[in-house]
């Protein structure tokens, strides 16, 4: 079984409103879609992953929701090269 | 007992939440059913311009650089008629304590809150302000949680979000990430009940006061620099905070240059549309927010906005995706320094109004931002193509919002085009009137939407024909 220890940085999934429960005024490809929160915190207690679990946020609030990150990172980058910007600014006339 | 969460509940909450979230009862400044004492609202949150440069300067705020760029002022002058191209000024903004004029707005807010005892903060915002925030309130040993909305239902984030959702954490605050849509609002009252923590908004009086200073300092500068007033000020414009700061700011140190709006013209995508909200390349800064704020400032967080842009701009540029990111290749390779999309908005609006100005005029930029992973253009771009849209060089014209971004192939094709004002203004009227019946005004109504677009009586009754 994949458990994980308490005290784990992990990031929990929660659904706020459901499509049905959705502002009046949100457009119609919006309003399909489930209103959802995610936010990371210390694990309270040893938890399946994928299971409801507590966390503890960095504000000190205890928030339940979906275990779906574990250990969760950053990733983001300054993307793939793109070649349309490279011969900007460079050489005879601009 | 257990109180009712459901969206329509909050909602129907939200005045006494947002009341005791930040000691300020703005049913003191009603003066009819539109109008409310502005000049008495900004006053009375008691700082002078002098304490607020104070406040600001305990936690690495303001006094930052202002740069002639030399080499993009002659690179204009190249494209341009003989006797035109304006000297181009930029104020460094990104050298505030979290990298952008955002810190400004955060400070006074940060300092109130520590004051009047709240343990916390809290700000919904996706832009630079959160990072602003939790920059301050580590400075004030103040918790701190950001609203944020971050990802479609797919849950790809946008890249320049995910990166200030980072900054935030790394100043320690708790980041609150939402999929799409206009809730946000509904988390943040949920939130700030749960918490008890100061409403850390970006359209209090203390928000706007704190951008004051910016408006003065830049003034001053140029004077020391060249020894007269700049001609143009060029302010990248979203919900209205920056120019209206600003404005007020040069105002106060008896400046009268030309107060000009800038945004993205995004216009063909929906703000609040899953879809869309991969498929465009800013975050802010953009006319998704520029024009529904200009045209209606009480559209958001407090019950009346400190916001008010329509009542200090004198002219509203618009340039488009491409054009925003040739400028900011072009700043890197002209001026040697690397900078985030918010203050090349303004740059682009800058290099565009230059051409047609006297070449012994002035116009400055008032910002930058710190840029990096995410923020940077070329991850912007990158994205851009990983979402299906196309990416060339061209007439920027040419590109379609949602679909293509065309980076002009040279200098002459960024223009950038006018907003009419007068269209503005006209929607102003429109969506007061939608409050209430003109012929319901008062006196004070009608001389206050008058001042709310800059304009006189005689000019309201002959609009007001028109609506």
């Amino acid at each position: 079984m994949n458990e994980v220890k308490a005290g784990t940085w992990v990031e929990v999934e929660k659904i706020l409103l459901t499509p049905e429960q959705r502002a009046p005024q949100v457009p119609e490809d919006t309003r399909h879609t489930p209103y959802v929160m995610r936010v990371a915190g210390f694990l309270t207690a040893d938890s399946l992953y994928g299971t409801e679990v507590t966390v503890k946020t960095l504000s000190g609030r205890m928030v339940t929701g979906n275990l779906k990150v574990i250990h969760p990172h950053y990733t983001h980058s300054f993307g793939d090269t793109v070649e349309e910007l490279l011969t900007i600014g460079i050489g005879g006339d601009i | 007992m257990t109180r009712d969460n459901s969206y329509q509940a909050v909602m129907a909450r939200k005045n006494e939440i947002m009341k005791s979230s930040m000691g300020l009862d703005y049913e003191t400044y009603r003066q009819g059913e539109l109008a409310f004492d502005y000049e008495r609202m900004m006053n009375d949150c008691g700082f002078t311009l002098e304490d607020i440069i104070r406040i600001q300067s305990e936690t690495k705020v303001g006094n930052t650089p202002m740069f002639e760029l030399h080499n993009l002022t002659a690179a204009v002058r190249k494209i341009s008629a003989p006797g035109k191209g304006a000297r181009i000024f930029v104020k460094d903004e990104a050298a505030n304590a979290s990298g952008s004029f955002k810190a400004r707005r955060a400070s006074i807010s940060a300092y109130v809150a520590a004051q009047k005892g709240y343990k916390g903060v809290i700000a919904a915002t996706s832009g630079n302000y959160g990072a602003a925030v939790a920059s301050q309130a580590a400075q004030r040993g103040l918790k701190c949680i950001i609203v944020q909305e971050v990802f479609d239902s797919k849950g790809i984030g946008q890249p320049e979000i995910v990166e200030k959702g980072r900054k935030c954490e790394a100043f320690g605050a708790e980041v609150i990430k939402l999929s799409v849509g206009p809730e946000l609002f509904y988390y943040l009252l949920l939130t700030l009940e749960e918490t008890g923590f100061f409403n850390a908004s970006l359209y209090t009086p203390f928000g706007i006061k704190g951008v004051e200073s910016l408006g003065y300092e830049l003034t001053h500068q140029i004077r020391n620099m060249t020894g007269k007033d700049p001609d143009a000020v060029m302010i990248t414009h979203a919900g209205g905070g920056n120019l209206t700061g600003t404005a007020r700011g040069m105002l106060a140190a008896g400046c009268n240059a030309q107060v000009i709006a800038c945004s993205v013209d995004l216009s063909g995508l929906h703000m609040a549309s899953d879809r869309d909200f991969n498929r465009k390349s800013f975050t802010t800064g953009h006319t998704g927010f520029g024009v529904p704020f200009a045209t209606w400032p009480d559209r958001t967080d407090v019950p009346r906005n400190a916001a008010r842009s329509m009542r200090y701009m004198d002219d509203y540029i618009l340039v488009n995706q491409g054009e925003v990111f040739y400028i900011t290749e072009l700043l890197a390779k002209l001026e040697g320094i690397e900078r985030g999309p918010a203050g090349n908005t303004s740059l682009t609006g800058a290099v565009s109004l230059a051409r047609e100005m006297d070449a012994d005029k002035i116009i400055v930029v008032q910002e930058t931002e710190y840029t990096g992973a995410g923020k940077h253009h070329n991850s912007q771009l990158s994205f851009a193509q990983k979402m299906g849209i196309e990416v060339r060089r061209g007439n920027p014209e040419e590109g379609v919002n949602g679909k293509s971004i065309v980076i002009p192939e040279r200098l002459a094709q960024v223009k950038g085009h006018r907003q009419d004002m007068e269209k503005l203004r006209l929607s102003y009227l429109k969506n007061a009137a939608k409050q209430l019946d003109p012929a319901k005004w008062t006196d004070i109504d009608r001389a206050f939407v008058a001042a709310d677009v800059k304009k006189d009586l005689k000019w309201l009754d002959q609009a007001l024909k028109q609506i």
